[in-house]
Order: structure tokens, then C-alpha cells, then sequence
């Protein structure tokens, strides 16, 4: 059997100086096709979570792996170049069209302007795009929905086999964001990749995730499938099912 | 005689003056700015020499640019009567204003960007070229105004110390008891001091637009 895409064993995090661990113990493996809704409150280690798969924090204990390969093992910019990154809107980078935006890990990885370029508007069309009209725009000069596609764009160009989305979906309005929703889970079909998908919404994590990941106070008190997780008897399940 | 005529009678020697007031600023902040960007830059990357450099930068601000005048010229290489010693003064003067406005400007970029930028596998240098720098750019600019804006100033004194520019009028006058005389040095100054801000806040705002 081949390894799974991401897997994370026994991994903590606790800030330099700080006793209590922000992440604790958290394991759990990812495959390609899935997603994982990694659902918690605000504080609960989702994000600090996606961010040790990234190395923007190092896990103080546990090993995350990827692909087979220990992650502590990676040279770091060839990890995350290899890993797609989604944040809120704000991750855009203002002075850049969106061409540019989408196109900035191939830049960095040096393609030819020409692949690079087809590759731009391959992503564009994908995420509902028109590349001849919004290719050369700035990210001002977009919608907050708009945005968030060139994002989810943007982390697909270097065909990375594996996607962190931190609340992708956050600062949208909410039909947009239905929209968006819908729109993404059919995405998911077509691309067959791993994805780690974190959120606060339990909606959006039922929707968008082929399991979901449970956090609270940074452990991982429930992991299973959306199924699963209308049934548990966990009583963060239940708060979380109530909202 | 009235300045019209004192400039219609001396135009060769005020129009010489003039250059040398232009190249004192001038020389002085780009080196200046070769300087302070660059050391700007590395107290980001080195947040524990920040008090001090700025610190540093900040004690030659308060000398008073006369005695700073006065205290180089035994100085040997950097020292010495004329236009040399002048520009390391006026280097002096304007690297605060260029140092804190890189480092306020690059600290100032958007968290949330930078980290977009490392979590997509930029590196540092990347990451500084590619978004701090065009980011920050109208900040540091600002710096380079300031700088250049009381660089136009400062540089009246340096004919103190036998540097000229338009401080040669000045001093003549004053030491003759000459209005005509002050007014023929410190005009142009005021006004040249005033188009280079008027022009370099131009091209700052430019480049905030973007």
C-alpha cells in the first residue's frame, strides 16, 4: 500500500516560552481525493495545525509526513513550494496582478514564461475565471469572491498533490460564499488531490470534507466521516451540531 | 541693488553656486541612500541591533550640523577643508530618515502578506525584492524626501568650511550685514528644497497608487 499523501504522528506545538502546547498529539493521514475539514473554535490549533504541515512552526514534538518523506527532512522552500496554500483574501499580494499571483510559484520555480503563462489561464478558466478579462487586474480591483478563486488558483500552480485551505472562505458574504462552497466541492472531484481544509463553520465542513477532523483546547477529539460525526456522542460534536 | 539685479550682475558665479549646491545634496543622499537602505534592510532581518543603529543615527541627528562641520575637518582621509567633508556631514545628516523609514516601512508590510509569501516557498531574498521592497517602496521614499528636504538646508553651512554652494551667499551676507546678499543664497535654497520635495513626493505618490 502506498503512503498516504500527509500524515501526521503525535505532532504538538507549544510557542517558544509558552508551557501550554497550542497543538497537542494530533495524528491523522490524509490520502489523495480526500479532504479533511479540520473544524474547531477559535483558538483550537486548526490553524497553528496547517501551519506545521507547512513549516511556518515546527513541531516541538511528533513528525509530519509527506509523500513518504519526513517534512523535517525537506529542504523548506521546496516543501511548501510543493504544498498549496490558501488564506482569507489578505493572502493576495496587492502590488501583483493576478496573473502574477497565480503565476508566483512557477516564477519562483523558474518556468519558461510561456508554460508558465498557459498554465495562469489553464488555472483561471478552472476557478470561473475569464483569463482575458481578469489576468491583468490587481487584487483591488476584484470581488471578495473573485479574490478567493485567484487564491485557490494560485495554490493549484504547481500542481501540488497536496492543499492547505485556511478558511478560504472566511471574509465572504454568505451567498458568495454558498457559492463558493459548491463550487470548490465539485473542484475536489476533478483534482483528486489532498486537502487539508480548516474551519469554523460546521456547514462548510460537512459540505466540503470527506471527513472531519474535530479540535479542541489543540487536541483532536474527533475524526471521522461527516456520517460519523452527526452520530457522535462527543459533547463538542453536539455543541457544534447545535450552533 | 535689489536681488534681481545682484543675480542679472553675478548669473555666472550664482548659477556655479547653484551646481554645487546640488551636488552636495545630490552625492550626498544617494550615498546616503546606498547606505541606509541596505542597513534598513538588515535590521529586519537583525531586530536586535535596531536600538542601537537608530540610536546611533539618531545622536548625529542631534549634533548641531555647524559643530559637525567643525569637528570633521581635523579628521583624517574623511576630513579637511571643502566639498569632501561636507558630503560626509550631509551623509551623516540623512541616513536617519532613510535608515528608519526602510526598517519602519518593510516592518510595516502586512504580516498576512509575508507570510502568504513564506508559506508559498518564497525565500528571504525573494520574499525582500519581491513584496517587502515594492510594498514598502513609497515609505522608504518618504525617507529619501526628508532626507533630501533638510539634506538642501544643511548643505548652506557646509560653505563654512570652504565647500560652497548657495551657503556662500548667505555667509557673505551675513558677515557684511548684506540682506540683499542673504536673501540672493537662502531663496534659491528654499526653493529648490521645496521642488525637490514637491517632485519626490510625486513620485511617491505614485507608487502608492500601485
Amino acid at each position: 500500500m502506498s503512503a498516504p499523501v500527509l500524515e501526521l504522528r503525535a505532532v504538538s506545538y507549544a510557542r517558544p516560552g509558552v508551557g501550554r502546547e497550542a497543538v497537542s498529539g494530533v495524528s491523522f493521514a490524509l490520502d489523495a481525493g480526500e479532504t479533511l475539514a479540520l473544524l474547531g473554535r477559535s483558538g483550537s490549533g486548526k490553524t497553528t495545525t496547517l501551519k506545521l504541515v507547512n513549516r511556518l512552526l515546527e513541531p516541538t514534538r511528533g513528525e509530519v509526513w509527506l509523500n513518504g518523506r519526513r517534512t523535517a527532512d525537506l529542504e523548506v522552500t521546496a516543501l511548501r513550494r510543493g504544498i498549496g496554500y490558501v488564506i482569507q483574501e489578505i493572502g493576495l499580494f496587492p502590488h501583483f496582478t493576478v496573473s502574477a499571483n497565480v503565476g508566483l510559484v512557477p516564477r519562483l520555480e523558474h518556468w519558461p514564461a510561456a508554460r508558465a503563462l498557459a498554465r495562469v489561464r489553464e488555472l483561471l478558466t478552472l476557478v470561473g475565471l475569464d483569463p482575458d478579462t481578469f489576468a491583468g487586474r490587481y487584487p483591488h480591483q476584484l470581488s471578495g469572491g473573485q479574490r478567493q478563486r485567484v487564491g485557490v488558483a494560485r495554490a493549484l500552480a504547481a500542481d501540488p498533490p497536496l492543499l492547505l485551505l485556511d478558511e478560504p472562505f472566511g471574509a465572504l458574504d454568505p451567498v458568495t460564499r454558498a457559492e463558493l462552497q459548491r463550487e470548490f466541492r465539485a473542484l475536489e472531484g476533478k483534482l483528486g488531490k489532498a486537502m487539508a481544509f480548516v474551519t469554523h463553520d460546521v456547514r462548510e465542513a460537512l459540505l466540503v470534507g470527506t471527513r472531519i477532523g474535530l479540535m479542541q483546547d489543540g487536541r483532536l477529539v474527533f475524526l471521522g466521516t461527516p456520517d460519523e460525526f452527526r452520530a457522535s456522542a462527543h459533547p463538542e460534536c453536539r455543541a457544534f451540531l447545535a450552533a | 541693488m535689489n536681488i534681481i539685479e545682484f543675480y542679472a550682475r553675478n548669473a555666472r558665479e550664482a548659477i556655479g553656486l547653484l551646481g554645487q549646491h546640488l551636488v552636495l545634496v545630490g552625492i550626498s543622499t544617494l550615498v546616503a541612500a546606498a547606505i541606509g537602505m541596505p542597513l534598513g534592510v538588515a535590521l529586519t532581518r537583525r531586530p536586535r541591533w535596531r536600538g542601537a543603529v537608530l540610536g546611533l543615527a539618531n545622536v548625529f541627528q542631534t549634533i548641531p550640523s555647524l559643530a559637525l562641520f567643525g569637528f570633521l575637518i581635523p579628521l583624517p582621509f574623511i576630513g579637511g577643508i571643502g566639498a569632501r567633508t561636507a558630503i560626509v556631514a550631509l551623509v551623516v545628516y540623512a541616513l536617519l530618515p532613510i535608515i528608519r523609514n526602510t526598517y519602519t516601512g518593510i516592518t510595516g508590510v502586512d504580516p498576512a502578506v509575508r507570510e502568504a509569501g513564506l508559506g508559498m516557498g518564497m525565500r528571504d531574498r525573494e520574499l525582500l525584492w519581491l513584496v517587502e521592497l515594492p510594498l514598502s517602496a513609497p515609505v522608504i521614499l518618504a525617507g529619501v524626501r526628508i532626507a533630501t528636504v533638510v539634506g538642501v538646508g544643511t548643505a548652506t553651512i557646509a560653505a563654512a568650511i570652504g565647500a560652497g554652494g548657495l551657503g556662500v551667499y548667505i555667509f557673505r551676507g551675513v558677515a557684511t550685514v548684506n540682506d540683499t546678499l542673504i536673501l540672493a543664497g537662502a531663496l534659491p535654497a528654499a526653493l529648490l528644497a521645496l521642488l525637490a520635495d514637491a517632485g519626490l513626493g510625486l513620485v511617491e505618490r505614485r507608487l502608492r497608487r500601485t
